[in-house]
């Protein structure tokens, strides 16, 4: 498909849902979906043909819109006053010339009540308001399309302006343009760790891949490769999951300008198997973007040739690591070796390999489309753009969000998140999982980016965001985390196979009152053994959650041991 | 091209390939290690090795890192000595290391680096796990109590022998060295009976059937003449 093509499918596509005037979304992300709301898309669909009005309604299967906590969610979009409309791509909060309502806790019977209603009042009882502060104080960009778009239909995507990044970038730019692009937007790496993501792309084009020794299985002509990481394991975060089950076109866009900007020709998604509706959504988006000749050889009747596979993660959390990872991808057992060299000199089978997380990669195409310099103009002057969240713990709205860097935690967890329920106070905010720290609450006004985090003793970590109230033990967190880490350790290098175990029994001492202050000593030494001499970076970062509750809680600690 | 670098504040001159502990063994500097045996490749596992070098935030273990030209390498800092110790420590509490009663005994590389690094106590719970001694074999024997999971005989197996028979099992505290499917080892069928991982074991982990107490010698140095034999093309004709 080149760019005419495109352009054709996305009119005609526009054009029928236009033909519509009303558009029922239903979210059938896995919260949603573990509640029913595929049952929920069909009793739509009975009710519409039943009351005779399949003609100007139609029924959408989306990704997550965000609020989990009052799923099942349907937003229908309403056209008023007519004249054509794109409604995929306009989001809930500036539909001027149309209306749109979100439904909370829908059900199959609640059917029949909705569409009745279309075009008229909306059901009071299940309406919840759009303009509440979780959605205005949002930025999306990442999740820009979830839940406006139809995650299994490719042309769902090029109606809102999909795989227009990748065709840009093939016939109007070299390599080192994108590059230099990507570098000007300040994009960093979503996965945790912050790295420049231009920087690494540049590394990467210009890695020489007859360096190190290779050995690439037959049939794969590649001598580069690509890879999305999205083995997203930290407990409570669903970040990657969201964007892969609900906007999965994007990410085969962004691999594919990540691919040509370094000259790869063959490309890995490294997904967890315990996300089985992502990766049936990636498999479909990977054969109908083949089909459209969008991937595969002579891509837009372009030279560049760009094959993509889907390796399943087996369900170790260390394979999120990168050196793990494309152990695991190779065949073998998932462990980290040490870096230098690193995958951008020599990764996957020895070859030169770039290796970005699913956030990242669905940063790349709105970058190349609405230039660096847009990009750049949100967030902080070393953060630049936004940050997906899972927002979980004790707040009232759970979810996913995506707000710009820079924004405080007090807006997140009090603006969007509505507070702590049940008229808690807030004690601490956990970032990072089990590899960041808990944040009390005299920073709540601190600015979110790396930097800041860091220096507070967290991490930004891939987004995985806990609240917790005044409740919680911060012992009980710490040695949650800990043991973990202890069951991910993967037993290589001693100090965090046999540190976290050690720390995860003087935790539990602690918690049966059985310790003494020696134990805490032995503790703190451990912590700072088990950063500082770990191979991988899950054991450099295992012992974080008890070093920031050490710092922050450590009157709760001292409450609970004995002298000696 | 050679390569200066000063180890311990004395100047060294090193190939450009090899790495930190290679050029500190050339100029008679001991950095200590445990998962590392000439002749096998190096995982950085064990991290003993661990040394400072100026300029960089990370410790690095010199079994896998390069030397480079101008680098500032310590091997034997407090902060170095204090951390080996608690490694060492650890090792010793994970397992039943039992040394009187140890085949290796005198002969064993944990053992040895106990008392270099002048481990007088453990700090640590002793974990006490509860695992077994595979002596299906008819020559050798495993006894997991004494495994500190280097994989030196995992490694052997595979570079040195070709047959891959061992390898790991399970991950974290739980790793096991199994061989073939997690079958006792004598019902292996790919085991050749080599002895080559027995020979590469620093503990009492691996041993030959009908060593008691302090008999059981590791032969780890012909593993590197096997290996650089081969290399050199010795024994073809």
């Amino acid at each position: 498909m080149n760019l005419e093509e495109l352009n054709a499918t996305a009119t005609n596509e526009r054009l029928a849902q236009a033909k519509k005037n009303h558009h029922l979304h239903v979210c059938v992300g896995t919260a949603c979906q573990a509640l029913n709301s595929e049952q929920i898309a069909k009793a739509l669909q009975t009710a519409l043909r039943q009351q005779g009005r399949n003609g100007e309604a139609e029924v959408k299967c989306v990704g997550c819109p965000g609020l989990c906590s009052l799923g099942p969610l349907v937003e229908v979009a309403s056209r008023v006053n007519g004249g054509p409309t794109q409604p995929a791509n306009e989001s809930p909060a500036d539909a001027n010339h149309r209306t749109a309502v979100l439904y909370q806790f829908v059900k199959p019977e609640d059917a029949e009540e909705i569409i009745a209603h279309l075009g008229g009042e909306p059901v009071k009882r299940l309406e919840t308001p759009l303009d509440q502060p979780f959605f205005t104080r949002q930025t999306k960009v990442v999740l820009e399309n979830c839940g406006k778009v139809d995650p299994e239909r490719i042309e769902d995507y090029i109606a809102v302006g999909g795989y227009q990044a990748l065709l840009k970038v093939l016939t109007e730019m070299t390599p080192q343009q994108v590059i230099d692009e990507i570098t000007r937007s300040g994009l960093r790496g979503r996965g945790g760790a912050g790295f420049p993501t231009g920087l690494k792309w540049g590394t990467v084009a210009k890695a020489d891949p007859n360096r190190y020794p290779t050995n690439v299985p037959e049939g794969i002509q590649s001598r580069k490769f690509v890879i999305c990481n999205g083995d997203e394991g930290d407990p409570g975060a669903f970040m990657d999951r969201s964007v892969m089950e609900g906007d999965p076109h994007r990410i085969l866009e962004g691999m594919a300008i990540a691919a040509y900007a370094v000259g790869a020709n063959h490309g890995f998604i490294y997904v967890r198997a315990e996300y089985p509706l992502a990766v049936k959504r990636l498999r479909t988006a990977i054969r109908q973007a083949q089909r459209a000749g969008l991937l595969g050889n002579a891509i837009g009747g372009t030279a560049f040739s760009f094959n993509v596979e889907i390796r399943l993660g087996a369900g170790a959390f260390v394979c999120g690591e990168e050196t793990a990872l494309m152990a695991s991808i190779e065949g073998g057992r998932g462990t980290p070796r040490p870096r230098p060299p690193f995958p951008a000199e020599s990764g996957l089978w020895g070859c030169p390999t770039l290796i970005n997380n699913v956030e990242t990669l669905a940063n790349v195409p709105p970058i190349i489309l609405k230039g660096a310099e847009w990009f750049a103009g949100i967030g902080t002057e070393k953060s630049k753009g936004t940050k997906v969240f899972a927002l979980t713990g004790q707040v009232k709205n759970t979810g996913l969000i995506e707000v710009p860097m820079g924004i405080s935690l007090r807006e997140i967890v009090f603006d969007i998140g509505g507070g702590i329920p049940d008229g808690k106070e807030f004690k601490a905010v956990q970032t990072g999982g089990p590899s960041g720290g808990c944040i009390p609450a005299q920073f709540l006004d601190m600015p979110v980016d790396y930097e800041s985090l860091a220096k507070v003793g967290s991490i930004m970590g891939s987004g995985g965001m806990i609240v917790m109230d005044d409740s919680t033990d911060m012992i009980e967190v710490a040695r949650f985390f800990m043991e973990f880490c202890m069951d991910e350790s993967c037993g290589k290098c001693i100090p965090c196979r046999v540190g976290t175990v050690q720390m995860h029994r003087i935790l539990t001492k602690i918690q049966e009152g059985k310790a003494t202050t020696r134990d805490l000593q032995i503790l703190e030494g451990l912590c700072d053994l088990v950063k500082h001499t770990s191979l991988c970076g899950l054991g450099q970062s295992a012992p974080n959650p008890v070093i920031s509750t050490l710092r922050y809680f450590r009157d709760e600690y001292l409450s609970k041991v004995k002298p000696g | 091209m050679p390569r200066t670098l000063t180890i311990n504040g004395q100047e060294v001159s090193a190939g450009n390939e090899q790495t930190i502990l290679e050029a500190a063994r050339d100029a008679n500097i001991r950095i200590p290690t445990l998962c590392h045996l000439d002749g096998l490749t190096d995982v950085g596992a064990c991290r003993m090795c661990l040394v400072e070098v100026v300029g960089s935030n990370k410790l690095l273990p010199a079994c896998t890192t390069r030397v480079q030209e101008g680098m500032e390498v310590h091997t034997d800092t407090e902060r170095l000595r204090a951390y080996r110790r608690q490694i060492i420590e650890l090792l010793f509490a994970e397992r039943n290391h039992v040394c009187a009663v140890c085949v290796a005994n005198g002969h064993c590389e944990l053992q040895n680096l106990g008392i270099a690094v002048g481990m007088d106590h453990v700090r640590y719970d002793y974990l006490f796990p509860r695992l077994g001694v595979d002596l299906s074999h008819e020559r050798f024997g495993m006894d997991h109590n004494r495994c500190i999971l280097c994989t030196r005989c995992v490694r052997a197996c595979d570079q040195l022998e070709g047959a891959h028979t061992i390898d790991v099992l399970g991950r974290g505290a739980r790793s096991l060295i199994v061989r073939d499917m997690n079958i006792p080892w004598g019902e292996s069928t790919t085991c050749t009976s080599c002895g080559k991982c027995v020979m590469a074991c620093p503990t009492g982990a691996l041993f030959k059937q009908g060593s008691t107490v302090a008999e059981m010698v590791h032969d780890v140095e012909k593993l590197a003449f096997l290996r650089a034999a081969r290399e050199r093309k010795v024994w073809n004709v």
